[in-house]
């Protein structure tokens, strides 16, 4: 995945925009993430013909059919699965998996698990927007307690997962959050996902201005993001607020808690360490927040190196080679006992 | 010298009766130059009611007969842990390897490990050797080996009257009695009275010999199904070499064991050489078979090596996703052992996620195989959907077993046919081939990668539990002879737009095969999107317009119809002029040839037609239907082919179904035919 930069990028948006009309809803948080994506590829120096998009179902799983690369959109749930599939064959590609919360978590949960798991070498982008969009407004899996929906009229009853709790729970080794209002966020978090040599897991925070608008707004919109957005830098005491007033420690019962800084003091403050070896930190911060109403971290929570799969089982059929040679039909349909009729 | 005192009991109506103690020397696998000894019989001998035992000293052997079979069935039953499905296997390799023609049916129980001694427990495998071509199992065993009361109460309806039961006699005591649900002993009570009947005491005779070898009493107990081989292989004249050097190969990591399956064995040959017990043995002469280089080969391993045979002649990669099911599993297992040939082997975390991961690796180029039983079929239908959809090469192998829902595991079965054809939400055609013996899998897993490949279709190749596990001899076919079923990628611009520029358009069809160009990633210019939404025709948009979605309909379906032109006749065995045909799908193939050879050795005239694909029909199908009087379809299941048949050609054939977990008898079939012959 490196690239000669020296000469700049040899592709524009143009070439990573494919010739079909987008048909997401005017205002979905889509728009902003899409575009987010074709003006980041140029500057990666990745190539169209080597990069595949591939979605389940659900409003976000139309992603690939904007982008002009290769694309597949799939079933629902089994985007994971799909990809997983291609990595594992062809590890010279940068396979992305895009996909909403109802379509990553629900009913392809276990194949989320699974790949981040294996630590195959996908990108997966999860538009959280807690919400089912393309079914026209039901309840989601992230959708708070209480939720009224069509689904639910007397409220959700429903505990909502959290998705970077999930995804570090399988021991992923790339997760991020970042959130549709800010695309210079966005395309940082994209990069890193990109640069990443196993799994990736971008939880993106995306408005669905129909069905769910504004879940997302006391934390990003421009005004409340010093005081709600805790943006983590790894090696850097973890603080906010528009002066950095405020910050995060780890209390005595080993939990994370939110602080001003002036009363603990600046040494008191945890410092983020996205390459821990255990997510554990990571996980604690998953919890600082219980919903998009309180003070959340964006940024890397865990980054770690861990063996790859598809180059894993590259080296497999090498080792294979090397040892029992280069495969001979002849000599495997005669590797049991064998007897001549004259 | 390791040398055993043996003792014995037998009875029936031919072997006579009698009681016999021997010194057997087990290290060279013959009796020692004294001669065996006359054992006084004990009081508990001479109760044993029905049991005819004298005190006559045994003579040396030397007087027996050897009687010429054409063929033998014999089958092997013991509990679970008793080993029965190797010794059946080692069995049949010998045999394999002294030239006879062959079939098996292993029988074995779902649970690992029921509750020992139980009914439940029973494993069982069955086997025909004989000197001219089988292509069954056999009907009614000849020969049953019961290792406890279990089995022999769970098998002994099977054996043809007059047919030998050789017993392991220390089973029988009253606690196994008593699992078995035996009220009173078997050996005495008059149960056996119509076979013939040889108790040998295998455990304590193994542990005997086994003493002086260190090994265990309890260890050694395991090996008491090597004597049981032991003797059978001496009763049969199978050559012991090639079951003592698998012995020695097998356990080279565990001397010991190696040591006391090879003493056993040895032990139980000896045996049968060297007692009185028995007054013949029995000669199945190599069968005349075509000339070539055989090894003997069940389904399950064919097919793994045809998929790996249609990579090479596809000059493709193979991956292989699965989640593990009875009685696919072993097709994963023996492909994740073939990585030198530089198959990819990926064990999902469940059904879908398995057959999209095949999806998955062909919309990259590589060839996309999963397998599976019946229930995980089910699982994979919207998948399957969507790869015809996307129109990719994809194989889905499903090995049948009997349905519904969990159904029976290890039994087999050929009821998916319908699911395999029509299991999928709208109209979704797909071809269907299927397997119809063991090392046939081999080439069907070839032709259906060709279709898969070809055609850009999602193909569901159907073999079912009897093919997966049994085994016959098999003649290797040699490489050149192989179909080269190569396609190539498209690597450049296929069409221009309305101003002249190339573009490529991924639903441009070839006007022959109706199949559309593949592109995989990684080739510049032709980046292009595949979804599940309906796609415009040529372009591949996203289309929504109704005469569109007719247009591509129809596309589909004639793109799958067109493979009949693409595909071999129907397999059509006939002797001349016939009123009555039997029609035949999947592994009852065996059954059917063996019964119609039975029944024109009777002097009755039938043909056998059996169809190597299921969709789209042989194209001959038709006309050859249109020529009998009467048409017999039996099937593995209530009806399935014989709706289709009844349907498309409007021909009232007459059903046959069985649906029993273990494969139609040729007698049945035979049965059926000469009803048919003699209604006509």
């Amino acid at each position: 995945m490196t690239t000669d930069m020296s000469t700049g990028p040899t592709t524009t948006k143009a070439d990573w925009t494919s010739d079909q009309e987008p048909r997401w809803c005017p205002g979905c948080g889509d728009y902003s993430i899409l575009s987010a994506m074709q003006l980041l590829m140029p500057q990666l120096g990745a190539r169209p013909e080597n990069t595949v998009f591939v979605s389940g179902i659900g409003c976000a799983a139309r992603f690939p059919y904007y982008m002009k690369t290769y694309g597949m959109h799939g079933i629902h749930g089994r985007a994971p699965a799909l990809a997983t599939g291609l990595a594992t064959c062809r590890p010279d590609l940068d396979v992305w998996v895009v996909g909403g919360d109802g379509d990553i978590l629900s009913i392809g949960g276990n194949h989320l698990l699974h790949a981040l798991r294996r630590n195959v070498k996908i990108k997966i982008l999860l538009f959280n927007n807690q919400i089912y969009g393309l079914t026209k407004g039901q309840y989601s899996p992230t959708s708070e307690i209480g939720k009224v929906t069509k689904s639910t009229p007397l409220g959700s009853v429903d505990e909502p997962l959290n998705p970077l709790s999930v995804a570090l729970g399988a021991e992923a080794t790339f997760v991020a959050r970042t959130h549709d209002m800010d695309r210079t966020h966005m395309q940082h978090m994209f990069r890193r996902a990109w640069e990443h040599s196993g799994a990736a897991f971008v939880e993106v925070y995306q408005n669905c201005n129909v069905f769910n608008d504004g879940a997302f707004a006391e934390i990003t919109k421009k005004d409340k993001r010093p005081s709600m957005l805790i943006s983590l830098q790894h090696g850097e005491p973890i603080r906010f607020g528009a002066e950095g007033e405020r910050g995060v420690i780890m209390n005595r019962s080993g939990e994370l808690q939110i602080v001003e800084v002036a009363d603990v003091g600046e040494e008191k403050l945890l410092i983020h360490d996205e390459r821990a070896e255990t997510p554990s930190l990571a996980f604690a911060l998953s919890r600082l927040s219980s919903g998009p109403f309180m003070p959340t971290p964006i940024g890397v929570y865990r980054a770690v190196e861990g063996p790859e799969y598809a180059s894993h089982v590259s080296r497999q059929l090498a080792f294979a080679q090397d040892r029992s040679g280069p495969g001979d039909l002849h000599a495997l349909l005669r590797s049991r006992a064998t007897w001549e009729v004259a | 010298m390791n040398k055993v005192t043996l003792r014995v009991t037998f009875t029936g109506p031919r072997s006579g009766s009698g009681s016999a103690e021997a010194v057997l020397d087990c290290n060279s696998g013959r009796s020692p130059d004294a001669l065996p000894r006359l054992q006084p019989l004990t009081d508990e001998d001479r109760n044993r009611k029905g049991t005819h035992v004298t005190d006559t000293a045994i003579q040396q052997p030397s007087q027996r007969t050897v009687e010429d079979l054409d063929r033998l069935v014999i089958r092997f039953a013991g509990d679970s842990g008793d080993g029965m499905q190797l010794t059946g296997d080692r069995f049949t390799s010998a045999s394999a390897l002294f030239g006879n023609d062959l079939a098996t049916l292993p029988d074995f129980p779902a649970e690992i490990r029921a509750p020992a001694g139980t009914i439940h427990g029973v494993s069982a495998f069955q086997v025909q050797v004989a000197s001219e071509t089988v292509t069954t199992p056999g009907d009614a065993p000849t020969v049953l080996v019961a290792m406890n009361p279990a089995a022999l109460r769970s098998e002994l309806d099977r054996l043809e009257v007059g047919g030998t039961v050789i017993i392991n006699s220390d089973a029988f005591v009253e606690r196994n009695l008593d699992k078995a649900g035996y009220s009173d002993d078997p050996l005495t009570d008059g149960t056996l009275d119509h076979y013939n009947t040889y108790l040998i005491p295998m455990t304590s005779l193994t542990k005997e010999v086994c003493k002086d070898l260190g090994v265990k009493p309890r260890d050694a107990e395991r090996s008491k199904n090597f004597f049981a081989l032991g003797v059978v292989s001496w009763l049969f004249d199978r050559p012991t070499q090639p079951t003592l050097d698998w012995v020695e190969e097998k356990f080279a990591k565990r001397p010991l064991v190696a040591a006391a399956n090879a003493a056993a064995f040895k032990a139980g040959h000896a045996f049968g050489e060297t007692t009185e017990m028995f007054q013949a043995t029995y000669k199945v002469r190599p069968a005349e078979l075509e000339p070539g280089t055989y090894t003997s080969i069940n389904g399950n391993t064919a097919l793994s090596w045809g998929l790996i045979a249609a990579a090479q002649q596809a000059k493709l990669p193979l991956f292989l996703a699965s989640y593990p099911i009875t009685p696919a599993s072993d097709v994963l297992h023996e492909l994740s052992g073939r990585k030198n040939f530089g198959v990819r082997t990926f064990q999902a975390e469940d059904e879908i996620a398995a057959v999209c991961a095949a999806v998955g690796a062909s919309f990259g180029g590589h060839i996309g195989v999963t397998t599976t039983s019946g229930p995980g079929l089910a699982l994979k239908a919207e998948t399957i959907g969507l790869a015809l959809s996307i129109e990719l090469p994809l194989l889905v192998i499903d090995i049948q077993r009997g349905g519904p829902s969990t159904g029976l595991p290890t039994k087999t079965e050929a009821s998916d046919l319908n699911l395999a054809l029509y299991g999928r939400h709208g109209e979704a055609p797909l071809p269907v081939v299927a397997a119809y013996s063991p090392s046939q899998c081999f080439f069907a897993a070839i032709e259906a990668v060709r279709i898969a490949l070809k055609y850009r279709t999602p193909v569901i190749l159907l073999s079912d539990g009897y093919l997966a596990n049994g085994s016959e001899p098999w003649r290797l076919p040699d490489r050149d002879d192989l179909p080269d079923i190569s396609v190539d990628f498209t690597t450049q611009f296929n069409d221009a737009d309305s101003d002249g520029n190339p573009v490529f358009r991924p639903y441009k069809r070839d006007p022959q095969t109706l199949a559309r160009p593949w592109a995989v990633p990684g080739t510049p210019d032709l980046m292009h999107r595949v979804g599940g939404i309906e796609k415009e025709d040529v372009t591949g948009n996203i289309s929504y317009t109704p005469a569109n979605h007719g247009l591509m309909t129809e596309l589909r379906a004639a793109k799958v119809d067109g493979i009949a032109a693409d595909i071999p006749p129907t397999m059509l065995d006939s002797d001349g002029p016939a009123a009555v045909a039997v029609l035949s799908w999947g592994s009852v193939w065996g059954s059917v040839t063996s019964a119609v050879r039975r029944v024109r050795a009777g002097g009755s005239a039938v043909d056998h037609l059996h169809l190597t694909h299921l969709n789209p029909l042989h194209a001959d199908l038709g006309d050859l239907l249109g020529r009998y009087r009467t048409v017999l379809v039996p099937e593995m299941n209530l009806g399935q082919l014989a709706s289709i048949v009844r349907s498309r050609y409007l021909i009232d054939v007459k059903s046959i179904t069985k649906v029993e977990g273990v494969p139609f008898t040729a007698s049945e079939i035979a049965a059926a035919i000469a009803g048919a012959v003699d209604d006509d």
